[in-house]
């Protein structure tokens, strides 16, 4: 048994857990945090993507242990006082899901690929950068015009605190 | 997954030592492979050595044509190097085509070349530049460290802690990704220095990475696609799969070589 602490969406937290506990089964399991999905658990899928220390990982290719002393974000902690995130706010708008199960981690996959990105994104590029997350409705038409709505939004954002 | 015990290594020494005190340990690097391997139960450690934390493993120096990468520095942090991608694009193109941005996040060229996939990407990149690899005990070159599939040289207890390289006159890869897994069903990297050429091909051989001599030889003469028609490659030794037969593998071969000299030319 490890004893893992790390901060999550902000808050910090503290576990104990099997040293073969996954990230993603801590905070599903553990925590409760149930926004973080599951989809194949062969590394592929992506639905189950997080931030840790500020970078997207796969959550469910990564022991909890591994992750312990770090600063995690998951889905649940992407919208402030109610007002759901850029990206967030761009899936809906941009109707960027069908069933939703995908959508936890490309959401986490979308801020991250902005993130990355600060002077802005273009369709071919997102495209390229979706390639860890599966959609199984095939739904990527919409989830690629979120993500440039996001990123032009993001964008123009920044160059306006700048 | 099997029960593992997990340690987290301060050092390099620290590393050995927790590695040499365990039943059948396994030091974990970036997990990319190793992860998904225990929990398909392909493999089952009685130990895992998480080096992701050790400082002395992280960093990229470039000084002029000298290269020395960490092994623990990540896919995406050699990607996006811009030292790096001036003194060797290649190596940085290649490294921004492994698996996908979270792999990436997560990955170490250590942890790829320890593993040695036969399909991986940085064991072609290595193998072409005639690079060294630093352990803990030794210095190994390339040429002498990819042993075959999955097999290095590595001894029991011994830990990649670097790769370093001088930079090529000119270098390029080109890989066709599986269409599912993204590995390489056939990757080629090609380097020049002067009229020597090396080129290495991972994914297609049926023991891991190996040097195309015949390619090596054609554009030793030009370093052009065009010195490449004509020029075929044996079948004999290359991998046959669901994916594709030897003979369509021993095409990609020398479609891959023109595609990465033409990238070297930039």
């Amino acid at each position: 048994m490890s004893k893992v602490e790390m901060m999550v969406n902000g808050r910090k937290v503290a576990g104990e857990v099997e040293d073969r506990t996954l990230l993603v089964h801590f905070l599903r399991e553990n925590l409760g945090m149930t926004g973080t999905h599951v989809g194949c658990d062969t590394s592929q899928c992506g639905a189950c993507v997080v931030h840790l220390d500020g970078k997207a990982v796969k959550s469910c290719s990564m022991l909890a242990a591994q992750a312990s002393g770090s600063d995690v974000i998951t889905i649940e902690g992407l919208a402030a006082g109610g007002e759901l995130h850029p990206v967030q706010a761009a899936f809906k708008e941009h109707h960027g899901l069908q069933c939703g199960f995908c959508t936890p981690g490309m959401i986490m996959a979308a801020v991250d690929m902005i993130n990355r990105h600060p002077g802005g994104l273009d369709e071919k590029t997102v495209r390229a950068e979706l390639e860890g997350n599966i959609c199984r409705c095939t739904g990527y038409h919409n989830i690629v015009k979120a993500i440039l709505a996001a990123s032009g939004q993001m964008s123009a954002g920044a160059a306006r605190a700048a | 997954m099997y029960q593992t015990n997990y340690h987290r290594a301060s050092s390099v020494d620290d590393a050995v030592k927790l590695l040499k005190s365990s039943d059948d340990g396994k030091l974990l690097a970036g997990g990319m492979t190793l992860i998904a391997a225990m929990k398909t139960r392909l493999a089952a450690p009685s130990d895992l050595i998480d080096l992701r934390h050790v400082g002395e493993l992280k960093g990229i120096s470039v000084a002029g044509k000298e290269v020395t990468i960490a092994a623990g520095t990540t896919h995406a942090e050699v990607a996006a190097h811009g030292e790096l991608a001036r003194a060797c694009h290649a190596i940085c193109h290649l490294a921004s085509h492994i698996g996908d941005p979270h792999v990436r996040h997560m990955g170490t060229i250590g942890g790829s070349i320890a593993n040695n996939d036969p399909a991986a990407d940085y064991p072609a990149g290595l193998l072409a530049l005639g690079a060294t690899i630093v352990t803990n005990s030794r210095e190994i070159a390339a040429d002498d460290y990819f042993t075959g599939m999955f097999e290095t040289a590595l001894e029991e207890g011994e830990v990649v802690t670097a790769v370093k390289f001088t930079a090529p006159d000119q270098c390029g890869y080109a890989k066709f990704p599986n269409p599912a897994s993204r590995y390489a069903l056939t990757g080629v990297f090609v380097a020049r220095r002067g009229g020597e050429v090396r080129v290495a091909v991972t994914g297609a051989g049926d023991d891991g990475v190996f040097r195309a001599t015949a390619i090596e030889e054609a554009l030793a003469g030009s370093f052009d696609p065009s010195a490449l028609e004509g020029v075929s490659v044996s079948a004999d030794d290359l991998m046959s799969d669901i994916h594709a037969s030897a003979d369509y593998r021993a095409n990609l071969v020398v479609v891959m070589a023109k595609r990465a000299v033409a990238a070297a030319k930039g």
